[in-house]
């Protein structure tokens, strides 16, 4: 059994915890005993995009001392993941005390498919999801993480479950944190090209890896009416 | 009277963007295909990573010793017989260059394509002085007929559709209506033709300039750069100082990178290597040439150590096309001369972030920008700092302290963040119809502007996982 401290993200928390549920089920399937480190709440990313760095190091200094010691950290969200990654060693640069234990969690931080895929080797989860599926890679899960087929495999390998292709997949959908209340109309702009592509799949539903731009898609889908339905990558792999 | 006087209104400029369908169609045009045929032009090489790092490797050894650099031009232009002017901002590199052109008594100029004249806004500054200046770029000639600025660093009409520029040409040169761009482009030939011929001087860019040689290279599509640098008596250069690199060798690396990423051409149509004005026993080239070496900013920009990368940039354009902002928001909207990624970083190191505070927010982060740039320059994590910058002094709106100030309150502890959720599972009552709201107040109007927000769940994920726990699963 490996373990792994699950953080869920405080979206998920609070707006979509059936999120975080597939994601413990989907964990402990594939092998995983799932801590929930309590005293977790948010990675600081919405701070920091929006250029409050002091702010945000104030959320990653509680995330370093919340999975200091945890084996794994596992996140739904390649996003927040990202931000982990990506961003903590920047935060503490001139931090030499913190920098090593910033470095040292942010190798230890796995967006969910990338965790199941890349450390743990599995892609078949026997999984069930009687839909036609499309996927949209967020971005900082597609350019930050790198994650191209590792979503792809998983959602392959789910029984009967039909693919198809997301045309244009790699455009951002316009989310963007703070961004999505600053730009409003650019960003429903953007929304609106995402959406036009969706629906052009024949999909019924849509998926990814962040409840982010789920909560954008979704919003927008919901907005026009739409019957195509956002679902997060977990809870289409703890389908059964 | 300052060239940067107000603060860019970025917000209205967008809005103003989006309402144009004409240019909403345009750009869901035009972008797609720039996207897909650079890829394509990519994907033919499988060294393209290796060039990337090389030219931004030449790039950084160039920025990291460039007086040194800008010295031996200097010495090897002069040698050759041409003059060197320095300038340190844009009013003196136009006061330099209506000078020439005051005292050979020139009438008519002829232009190329050139960013770094828009920047230091050249072309009324010669009007004032009296002279006859014609872009000659077929895209920079429509925007100086419309009136108007480019709108990209090398598609510079790529905002406006053909129908719209067969239109200006009937109003403007009192043509028959033609639509197919071969036949637009056969008038403007016609029309530039006499304008090249009657020209006294010729103005330029400098796409890189080779230290050791005193080599200027232009690169272009349709041969006007060609004809402006050969006819015309006087050839006047006007390049950034970032543009030196050490030695010819260092072009074949560039003159790849640059075609494939801008165009999506293996190589560029016409490359122009100038080496000295006309020199004795020569029949063509000009008698005089002149470069003139633009600061602006630049070297403000080489001693921050944050932003400096942003001197790599060869102006390709590629962070321009990928970028979904610049595609609904065009170049226009980004209020300055470079627009996109490049500009959100450019504008404000140049012109001030006081003046230029909205431009880093207006990206998602996406980082499309940052995959295609071929001198890989970091735009992402520029934006970011330059957005940290801003809130550090004090520009950052009101809403967005409060918001952020809000947010970090609620997230500080898990007792807080409870707390939050209670509060809001109240208010949402409020609003929420269905299991969704439709509307929400100031200041989160914007996005159920445009979208609807989720409501809160009754049960957040830790209540369940402590109900869980508390069942011995």
């Amino acid at each position: 059994m490996k373990p792994v401290a699950l953080f869920v993200t405080c979206l998920v928390d609070q707006l979509y915890p059936r999120v975080g549920e597939a994601a413990v089920r989907v964990l402990e399937r594939a092998g995983c005993t799932v801590a929930f480190p309590e005293e977790q709440t948010c990675c600081g990313q919405a701070a920091f995009n929006n250029g409050f760095q002091e702010e945000a190091r104030v959320l990653a200094r509680r995330f370093l001392d919340v999975f200091a010691d945890a084996p794994a950290i596992v996140a739904p969200s390649g996003s927040c993941a990202d931000m982990v990654r990506e961003w903590y060693p920047h935060l503490f640069r001139d931090a030499p005390a913190l920098l090593d234990l910033a470095r040292s969690v942010a190798s230890r931080t796995f967006e969910l498919s990338e965790y199941l895929v890349r450390v743990l080797g599995v892609t078949d989860l026997g999984a069930r999801f009687p839909a036609t599926v499309t996927y949209h890679p967020s971005c900082h899960g597609l350019r930050g993480l790198g994650l191209r087929d590792e979503p792809l495999g998983l959602l392959r390998a789910v029984r009967d479950l039909r693919f198809v292709e997301l045309p244009a997949a790699e455009q951002c959908c316009g989310f963007g944190g703070f961004f999505s209340i600053k730009f409003a109309a650019l960003s429903g702009a953007m929304l609106s090209a995402k959406l036009d592509t969706i629906e052009a799949s024949g999909a019924e539903v849509v998926t990814a890896t962040d409840v982010s731009c789920l909560m954008h898609i979704s919003g927008g889908l919901s907005r026009r009416c739409s019957r195509v339905r956002a679902l997060h990558l977990a809870e289409i792999l703890a389908g059964s | 009277m300052p060239d940067h006087p107000t603060r860019i209104d970025l917000i209205r400029n967008i809005e103003r963007a989006l309402r144009d369908e004409s240019l909403q169609r345009q750009m869901g045009k035009a972008m797609p295909a720039s996207r897909r045929a650079r890829a394509d032009a990519v994907a033919e090489l499988p060294e393209w990573e290796s060039l990337r790092s090389a030219a931004a490797g030449i790039k950084d050894h160039v920025l990291a010793d460039l007086e040194k650099y800008l010295r031996q031009l200097e010495s090897q232009i002069s040698a050759l017989g041409g003059t060197v002017h320095w300038a340190f901002d844009a009013a003196e590199a136009r006061a330099i260059i209506t000078d020439l052109a005051r005292s050979r008594g020139v009438r008519r100029i002829v232009k190329s394509k050139s960013m770094t004249t828009e920047e230091i806004f050249l072309n009324p500054a010669l009007e004032a002085a009296g002279a006859r200046v014609v872009e000659t770029d077929l895209g920079e000639y429509v925007v100086q007929l419309a009136g108007e600025r480019p709108s990209h660093l090398i598609a510079p009409v790529v905002h406006k559709p053909t129908e719209e520029i067969a239109d200006l040409f009937v109003k403007k040169l009192g043509v028959p209506r033609y639509e197919r761009p071969e036949e637009l482009a056969r008038v403007a030939r016609e029309v530039l033709r006499a304008e090249f011929l009657a020209a006294e001087m010729g103005i330029t860019g400098v796409n890189f300039a080779i230290a050791e040689s005193g080599t200027l290279v232009i690169v272009e599509n349709e041969g006007n750069a060609r004809l402006t640098t050969a006819r015309p008596r006087i050839h006047v250069a006007v390049m950034g100082v970032e543009k030196v690199l050490p030695q010819l060798a260092d072009l074949s690396v560039f003159l790849r990178i640059l075609a494939r990423s801008g165009t999506g051409q293996r190589a560029s149509v016409y490359v122009s290597l100038l080496t000295g004005p006309r020199r004795a026993g020569e029949t063509d080239g000009p008698e005089e040439l002149h470069l003139i070496i633009l600061d602006n900013g630049r070297r403000r920009l080489l001693a921050d150590p944050d932003l400096r990368g942003a001197l790599r940039c060869i102006r390709c354009g590629a962070c321009q096309n990928e970028c979904p902002v610049y595609q609904h928001a065009g170049g226009h909207a980004y209020g300055s001369v470079y627009a996109g990624p490049i500009g959100a970083v450019l504008t404000p190191a140049y012109e001030g972030l006081e003046r230029a505070r909205d431009l880093p927010f207006v990206s998602t982060l996406c980082r499309a920008c940052a995959d295609v740039c071929p001198v890989k320059i970091d735009l992402p994590g520029m934006l970011v700092e330059l957005r940290a910058r801003a809130v550090r002094t004090g520009l950052a709106s009101w809403r967005d302290r409060m918001l952020v100030g809000a947010w970090t309150f609620f997230t500080r502890s898990p007792a807080r963040f409870m707390l939050a959720g209670s509060l809001g599972r109240l208010a949402q009552r409020l609003v929420a119809r269905g299991g969704k709201i439709e509307r929400l107040p100031y200041p989160l109007s914007g996005w159920t502007a445009h979208r609807t927000a989720p409501v809160l769940a009754s049960t957040p994920f830790r209540t369940w996982w402590k109900s869980r726990q508390g069942e011995g699963r």
